[in-house]
C-alpha cells in the first residue's frame, strides 16, 4: 500500500507520575489504522490499551500523564504536537470515540437527541429542523426503533443496548474518519454484542472510516478485526494481519491467551493458565517484560528487551524465543 | 425435568416449581403499580459432584433463581431440598445450621469479602461458627485451605485490598469450599476477570469440586466458559425454563431457536467462522412479558399459536424444551467439532513442554480440611 495509512502511533510513550513514581503504562508502541479497516487491540486489565486510545485521541489527563515520546500521526499530522484548540475541533469531528459504559458516557440531563444536536451544532454548524432531521437519520441509522420519537427519551429510559446505540450515532454525527471503540460491547448480552458489532462492521463498509477497536476478547477480535496488536505491559508483543495471528501465533502471551480460553465450538481439556502476574508499571527491570511468567526465558530475555521484529509480512513479534517450537 | 429414579440417592439440590415475584412499587406512597415474575414456575435438580449451567441474558432471573434456591431470597413459591430435605420450611434456626451445607460465590470478588476482615478472619468464621474448626486447629485449617485455593500461608494475614482481582476471586472460592458443602452456586464466578486469570479460577473450581463432590450450579452468560465446565446445560429467558439438556447435547443440537440464538451469537476463536444471523431486539421487560411464548416477538419461527398459547418443557430427543416447533427444529450446521488447530496445537505443546521442565505446572497441594 502506498498511501500512508490513516492513523499512525510510533514508539508512544505515555507515562503517569503517582507519588514520585513513573507508571510507564505504554511504553514504546506502534501501529497503524487503515482507511475503512478494523483494527484490533486486545490484551488483559493493566496492558495499557485503554490508555493507547486516550493518548491516541489525546484525552489523558495530564497530569499526572505525561507523554514521554512518539508520535501519533493522523492523516500527516501529530496529534501531540496539536493545539488544544485544533484537537477539540477533531474529537467528535474527524474521529470519534465510543466507550464501554454508555451510561455513564451520556449526560443523564438531557435528551438523547440534544446531546447528538450539540455535535452537530459544534462541528458543522446544524441547527433547527436540519439538525432535527439528521439527528432522527443518525438513530435510524444505527437501527434504534421508533428513531423520532427517541430522540426525546432520556439516557436513563433506554436499555443498555440501545444507549450504546445512541453512543454509536453521537460518534457517527459528523463522519468521523477514524473511530476509536473502547471494549464497546463488554458491558452487553451476547445477542446485542452481535447486534452491535454488526452495525460497527455495516458503518465501516458504508462510510469507509477505520476502527480502532479496543477489547480484552479474542472472540470479538477473530470475528471484526482485520489486523491484531496484542499488548502486554505497555508494549505490543505481537501484530499480525487476523487470520495469521489465530493461524500462526508466535509470541508465548499469544499462545498462552489462546490456550486459556473456553471455547464455544469445542470441547477442550484442562485450560492452561499464565502463571504469576504482570511486572509493576514501575517496574525499571531490563529485558522482556513477560520473563518472568515465560517458561522459555533465559538470560537473553532477562537482560534485553527484544524489539518487535518481522516474521513475515505485516506479523511482527517481540520475542527472542520466537516461533516457540517443540525442539525449545 | 426428570425426576430421580425410585431408589437412588436424592439429588444435591431439587428445586420444585419456583417462583419469585417482587413487587414493583412507585410513588410517594410507595403503591403497588405491578409485579415481576422475575422466576415463574421452574424445577431443576443438580446431582451430587454435578454442575448444572444456568444460561441466559441479564434480567432472565438466573441470579434471582440461585438465590432463591439458597432462601437467601424468600421463594414466593415453591420448594427446594437439599439432598432430600426440603429447606422451604425450615425455621430460622435451622436454616442456619443448614448454611454449612450450601454456599455461593459472587462475580465481583471486591464487594463480596469483608473489607476489615482479613483473609484468615474471613476464612476462619465459617469453620469457627458450624463448629468445623476450634481455636486450636483453626489455624491449620485456614493455612490448608489457601494452599488448596493455590495461595500461600502468609495471605492469611492480608486484608482484601492486598490482592488482585483473580486472589481475591480464590479467597472467594476458599470461602464457600470452607464448610465442605454439599451445593454451591457459583453466580458468574469469572466474569470479572482477564482470560488468564478465569482459566485458573475455572480450574480450580474443577480440582475442588473433584475433591470434596459438591453440586454445583453454575449461573453464567458466557457459553464458553459453560461448555468447559457444566455436565448440563439450563437456558433460561424471561423467568423461565426453556430448554435443558446434557451439555454435549446442547451444544450439538440446540433446539429451542433461543438456544440457538445465543449459540450462533457467541464469537468464536476463527477469523471468517462467522455465518450468523442477528435477531434484532431487546429481551422484553420481565414486567410486561409477552403473552403465549415469551420469546415469540424475537422468534424467527413464530407462528400464531405462539402468540396465545405457552409451550410447556417437553421431551425432544435428549432434551426437554419448551416450544411448540421443536421437533421442526433445522438441523444445526454441523460446525465440525474443532481440534486445536495445527500450528497452535504445537505452540501450546511447546509451551506445556517448557513449563514442566522448569517446574511451573502448578496444582493445588493439598485438600481442603476434612470436615
Amino acid at each position: 500500500m502506498t498511501e500512508a495509512p490513516l492513523l499512525s502511533v510510533e514508539d508512544l510513550r505515555v507515562h503517569f507520575r503517582v507519588e514520585g513514581r513513573v507508571y510507564r503504562a505504554v511504553d514504546g508502541v506502534s501501529f497503524a489504522v487503515e482507511r475503512g479497516r478494523t483494527l484490533g487491540v486486545v490484551g488483559e486489565s493493566g496492558c495499557g490499551k485503554s490508555v493507547t486510545s486516550l493518548a491516541v485521541m489525546r484525552l489523558v489527563q495530564t497530569p499526572p500523564g505525561v507523554y514521554a515520546g512518539g508520535r501519533v500521526m493522523f492523516d500527516g499530522v501529530d496529534l501531540l504536537t496539536l493545539s488544544a484548540r485544533r484537537m477539540r475541533a477533531l474529537r467528535g469531528g474527524r474521529m470519534a470515540m465510543i466507550f464501554q459504559e454508555p451510561m455513564t458516557s451520556l449526560n443523564p440531563v438531557y435528551t438523547v437527541g440534544d446531546q447528538i444536536a450539540e455535535s452537530l451544532a459544534a462541528h458543522a454548524g446544524l441547527k433547527g429542523a436540519a439538525a432535527r432531521a439528521r439527528v432522527t437519520e443518525l438513530l435510524e441509522l444505527v437501527r434504534l426503533p421508533s428513531a423520532a420519537k427517541r430522540a426525546s427519551d432520556y439516557p436513563h429510559q433506554l436499555s443498555g443496548g440501545q444507549r450504546q446505540r445512541v453512543m454509536i450515532a453521537l460518534a457517527l454525527a459528523n463522519d468521523p474518519d477514524l473511530l476509536i471503540a473502547d471494549e464497546p460491547t463488554t458491558a452487553l448480552d451476547v445477542t446485542i454484542q452481535a447486534q452491535v458489532l454488526d452495525l460497527i462492521g455495516d458503518l465501516r463498509a458504508r462510510t469507509g472510516a477505520g476502527v480502532l477497536l479496543i477489547t480484552h476478547d479474542l472472540g470479538v477480535v477473530a470475528e471484526t478485526c482485520d489486523a491484531v496488536a496484542v499488548m502486554y505491559a505497555g508494549r505490543v508483543v505481537e501484530t499480525a494481519p487476523v487470520a495469521a495471528l489465530f493461524a500462526d501465533p508466535q509470541h508465548p502471551y499469544t499462545v498462552g491467551l489462546m490456550a486459556a480460553v473456553p471455547r464455544v465450538d469445542a470441547a477442550r481439556g484442562r485450560l492452561e493458565t499464565i502463571e504469576g502476574s504482570v511486572p509493576p508499571p514501575w517496574s525499571t527491570a531490563p529485558g522482556c517484560r513477560f520473563a518472568s511468567r515465560c517458561p522459555l526465558a533465559d538470560a537473553r530475555c532477562r537482560a534485553e528487551a527484544p524489539p518487535l521484529a518481522a516474521v513475515s509480512p505485516g506479523h511482527a513479534v517481540a520475542c527472542w524465543r520466537a516461533p516457540i517450537e517443540a525442539a525449545a | 425435568m426428570s425426576p430421580p429414579e425410585a431408589g437412588a440417592a436424592p439429588p444435591a439440590l431439587e428445586a420444585r416449581g419456583l417462583v419469585k415475584t417482587f413487587d414493583v412499587r412507585r410513588g410517594l406512597l410507595r403503591r403497588r403499580v405491578g409485579a415481576v415474575q422475575a422466576v415463574a414456575d421452574v424445577s431443576f435438580s443438580v446431582g451430587a459432584g454435578e454442575t448444572l449451567a444456568l444460561v441466559g441474558e441479564s434480567g432472565c432471573g438466573k441470579s434471582t433463581l440461585g438465590r432463591a434456591a439458597l432462601r437467601l431470597i424468600e421463594p414466593t413459591a415453591g420448594e427446594v431440598l437439599l439432598d432430600g430435605r426440603s429447606l422451604t420450611a425450615l425455621p430460622p434456626g435451622a436454616l442456619r445450621a443448614a448454611r454449612r451445607d450450601m454456599q455461593i460465590i459472587f462475580q465481583d470478588p471486591f464487594g463480596a469479602l469483608n473489607p476489615r476482615m482479613t483473609v484468615a478472619e474471613t476464612l476462619a468464621e465459617p469453620m469457627l461458627l458450624h463448629g468445623l474448626a476450634d481455636a486450636g486447629d483453626v489455624g491449620d485449617r485456614v493455612r490448608a485451605l489457601l494452599a488448596a485455593c493455590g495461595m500461600q500461608p502468609f495471605h492469611a494475614g492480608r486484608y482484601p485490598h492486598e490482592f488482585s482481582g483473580g486472589q481475591r476471586q480464590r479467597i472467594g472460592v476458599a470461602r464457600a469450599l470452607a464448610t465442605r458443602p454439599r451445593l454451591v452456586v457459583c453466580d458468574e464466578p469469572v466474569s470479572a476477570l482477564d482470560v488468564s486469570v478465569q482459566a485458573q479460577i475455572v480450574n480450580l473450581l474443577q480440582d475442588l469440586q473433584a475433591e470434596i463432590g459438591a453440586a454445583y450450579l453454575f449461573i453464567s452468560h458466557d457459553l464458553a466458559v459453560v461448555r468447559h465446565i457444566a455436565a448440563r446445560v439450563a437456558v433460561m429467558y424471561l423467568g423461565r425454563i426453556v430448554e435443558t439438556a446434557p451439555t454435549a447435547e446442547i451444544f450439538a443440537r440446540p433446539r429451542h431457536p433461543y438456544t440457538r440464538l445465543l449459540l450462533e451469537a457467541a464469537p468464536r476463536l476463527r477469523p471468517g467462522a462467522r455465518s450468523r444471523t442477528v435477531v434484532e431486539g431487546d429481551p422484553p421487560s420481565a414486567m410486561a412479558p409477552p403473552p403465549g411464548c415469551a420469546f415469540h416477538p424475537r422468534c424467527p419461527m413464530a407462528e400464531a399459536r405462539c402468540r396465545i398459547e405457552r409451550p410447556q418443557l417437553g421431551r425432544v430427543g435428549g432434551a426437554d424444551v419448551a416450544c411448540h416447533f421443536a421437533e421442526a427444529a433445522p438441523t444445526p450446521q454441523d460446525e465440525a467439532p474443532q481440534a486445536e488447530e495445527g500450528m497452535l496445537a504445537r505452540r501450546i505443546a511447546a509451551l506445556q513442554a517448557a513449563r514442566a521442565a522448569v517446574g511451573q505446572d502448578r496444582r493445588p497441594a493439598a485438600a481442603p480440611p476434612p470436615a
